[in-house]
């Protein structure tokens, strides 16, 4: 944590701060500016388990400084009275980048993302927002925080300062500097292995990984933050897809909860973006995640069914299956081929993958095993 | 008046556009005295389905025939039926449309076959006979007139008395710009069978000609032509409402003639590029008001669709599902006399054209 502190002060310096190698600067919406006090106050939000209807689960629960801000190495996450949802828990660092939040990008930012898990029944299931606002009105240290920070005190607290200062908190867990970072922006040729260079040609060539894991000139973040029918999930629940389209359409249409459908039955979860748009294009399609500090953050994919980092190489080789001889669902990305690649080339596009973990999240992991 | 909302609710419950714009409908004939006959049918074409080896077919044009079957099958309300607008098979052998017949099995409902070039240079078309029936024919439903023609037929010495070989006739025809191949028509024989055909169907009943090839003369270096269009079209021109509808171009294409509207629909298997895109020296191509976005090459599917049409009032409106791709609609406005995508016409709402190739 330490680390972060440093960096959110760091935040303020504004022209000082440089960020780190590899990343852009920090998107900062006009309306919610970062400071020192309001970084601090989002991180005690954020921590805080007393917002959940057991007063056992915080956001920090799923997303855990110690495993690279997930609970890896869980499948799915678990919310109150160990009720399970359907999707594996994304990484917060460098979702400050993210154009969309969750995996099939339903909220729109950061602010906007950290008001659906406090409500979810399989997360932190509370019935509204009302004992959260009770909290922070009435707990001394968070009224004087409010206070200083946003001026407001009592009623005039709402979601809308407790997300402001969640996201501003989350706009510091950012982090760039892995050995890649270090080789290609940092012209450091001892940062890789030869290894881990090989796996860097084939993630440029014969992998066509970069066409979605996009990296850049200056920067590389990893994502498209486009969203892809790659055959995970779906691919099992391939004969229920008419079914289950129509059913969920029409559900949507008398107004059921978008966000609880989809983490509260694992078939309906399947449609991915689709949920969200209603667009053929964006059956069982789900957000380009990227790839940074991939190495401590298994098990992979929205569903959390790939254990490691080899079986999601294998699935990509096959061109969408994760076993060969499994039926290719139907509505696969037309990005998504069967690559022929030796296993050789899938272990160094693995040994790459363990280039992009940035130096302060390799500690924290090895302290947390 | 027609209400805008029948076909709004039908749009929306069709693809369940949530988010996407209705068509813009300003509809004041009343071609139907009952709405309950506006109905809407799918549409796929091009699927070049190829035969490598043994059980081998190319897979990127597997993807796409299934991936538009799939997304045909999810249509709610379910389309009155499903047209095939031709080039099934791209060599036209027994193995291809054999596969294809067999992906095209899992469609829900009624489908209807437009003879492709692809289908038939062959063996003329008799295989793909024994499957899906006569080259040319005609059928009525709920109020329209539908016609199926074979328009890829060319002059009897090019398909007769050129070839050692009909493997030889069928891969000169499937070039695209092969200076080998020879001009495509719906012929004497053909054009006399509709004049008979129309000659009993009522003038103020709406007319949709299915064709693989445009009945237009677009761009004769690529058969994007249909050499006896003009005769065609005269056989149309007593009619209220005309609609014609192709394949084999590959891209969205539409065209008012006189009281014709044309449009054209995509393939599942691979785009093809405007001509204007490839000319070398002045030509006199129909006006392209709204460009094609350039297909991202890393997904093979990119500008490859199908599409589902409404048909209301005798004129047809065709949504395209595009993939990785904005969706797009043309619809007839009644006010211009002409289909248009509404959506592209002013500037602003364009996406430049790639110029440079």
């Amino acid at each position: 944590m330490k680390a972060l502190a440093l960096l959110g002060l760091a935040l303020l310096a504004g022209a000082v701060y440089a960020e780190p190698l590899g990343l852009p600067p920090v998107p900062i919406p006009a309306d919610n500016p970062q400071s020192a006090e309001k970084i601090k106050l989002g991180d005690k939000l954020f921590h805080d388990k007393r917002f959940s209807s057991t007063g056992a689960v915080a956001c920090s629960n799923c997303h855990d400084d110690a495993k690279a801000f997930t609970d890896s190495p869980r499948r799915v996450s678990e919310g109150v009275n160990k009720l399970t949802g359907t999707r594996n828990a994304p990484t917060v660092i460098n979702a400050a980048y993210m154009k969309t939040q969750f995996w099939d990008g339903r909220s729109p930012s950061l602010e906007d993302q950290a008001l659906y898990p406090f409500l979810n029944p399989v997360e932190m299931a509370l019935p509204d927002h009302g004992p959260i606002l009770k909290i922070v009105r009435n707990d001394p240290d968070y009224a004087a925080a409010f206070q200083s920070v946003f001026g407001k005190s009592g009623e005039a607290i709402t979601m809308k300062e407790v997300t402001q200062a969640i996201a501003s908190f989350e706009r510091t867990v950012v982090a760039g500097n892995s050995p890649f970072d270090r080789w290609y922006y940092g012209h450091d040729e001892r940062a890789l292995t030869p290894a881990q260079v090989r796996g860097f040609q084939v993630f440029v060539g014969q992998g066509r990984c970069v066409s979605c894991h996009v990296i850049e000139q200056t920067q590389a973040l990893f994502t498209d933050n486009r969203f892809h029918n790659i055959g995970v999930g779906i691919t099992a629940v391939q004969a229920d897809v008419p079914k289950l389209a129509g059913a969920f359409l029409e559900a949507k249409a008398k107004g059921v909860d978008v966000d609880v459908a989809v983490l509260t039955d694992k078939k309906t979860s399947e449609l991915g973006r689709f949920a969200v748009t209603d667009q053929f294009d964006d059956l069982g399609g789900f957000k380009t995640p990227t790839l940074r500090n991939i190495a401590l953050t298994a098990p992979y994919m929205h569903d959390g069914s790939l254990k490691t980092l080899k079986d999601v190489m294998t699935h990509y080789n096959n061109g969408g299956i994760a076993k060969a001889g499994d039926r290719v669902n139907d509505f696969l990305s037309g990005g998504i081929r069967p690559l022929n690649l030796t296993s050789q080339q899938m272990d160094d596009l693995v040994a790459f993958m363990q280039a992009l973990t940035s130096p302060e999240f390799a500690q924290t992991a090895a302290k947390a095993k | 008046m027609t209400t805008n909302l029948s076909r709004r609710a039908f749009l929306k419950g069709a693809t369940a556009l949530a988010a996407a714009q209705a068509l813009p409908i300003s509809l004041v004939e009343l071609a139907f005295a009952d709405e309950s006959q506006n109905f809407t049918f799918a549409y796929i074409s091009d699927s070049h389905i190829q035969h490598i080896r043994g059980a081998k077919f190319v897979r990127n044009w597997d993807r796409g025939l299934i991936r538009a079957v799939a997304e045909t099958n999810l249509l709610h309300p379910k389309p009155d039926f499903i047209m095939f607008g031709g080039d099934l098979a791209q060599l036209g052998s027994k193995p291809e449309l054999d596969h294809g017949a067999e992906m095209l099995s899992a469609l829900s409902g009624k489908v209807h076959h437009v003879m492709g070039e692809h289908d038939y240079y062959l063996d003329l078309g008799e295989y793909w006979s024994q499957l899906f029936g006569p080259h040319y024919y005609s059928f009525d439903h709920k109020g329209v007139h539908f016609v199926v023609l074979n328009s890829i037929l060319t002059f009897d010495d090019w398909t007769f008395n050129r070839w050692p070989t009909a493997e030889q006739r069928m891969a000169e025809m499937a070039g695209l710009d092969n200076p080998n191949g020879s001009p495509f028509m719906v012929g004497d024989k053909q054009r006399e069978w509709l004049r008979q055909d129309l000659e009993k169907v009522d003038k103020n009943t709406p007319l949709v000609v299915f064709s693989h090839s445009p009945l237009q003369k677009i761009y004769k270096g690529w058969n994007f032509w249909t050499e006896d269009a003009e005769p065609v079209q005269e056989l149309l021109k007593p009619f209220a409402k005309v609609n014609v509808l192709y394949g084999h171009v590959h891209q969205i294409q539409y065209n008012q003639i006189g009281n014709i509207s044309f449009h054209s629909v995509m393939a599942t298997a691979w785009p093809w590029p405007y001509p204007a895109s490839y000319a070398q020296a002045e030509q006199y191509l129909p006006k392209l008001t709204v460009p094609m976005n350039r297909a991202d090459p890393f997904f093979e599917r990119d500008a490859t669709g199908w599409q589902f049409i409404n048909m209301a009032n005798g004129n047809v409106d065709l949504r395209y599902t595009l993939y990785e791709n904005r969706s797009r609609e043309v619809a007839y406005n009644d006010k211009t006399k002409q289909p248009e995508d509404s959506a592209y016409q002013p500037d602003s709402a364009r996406i430049p054209p790639q110029t440079h190739y």
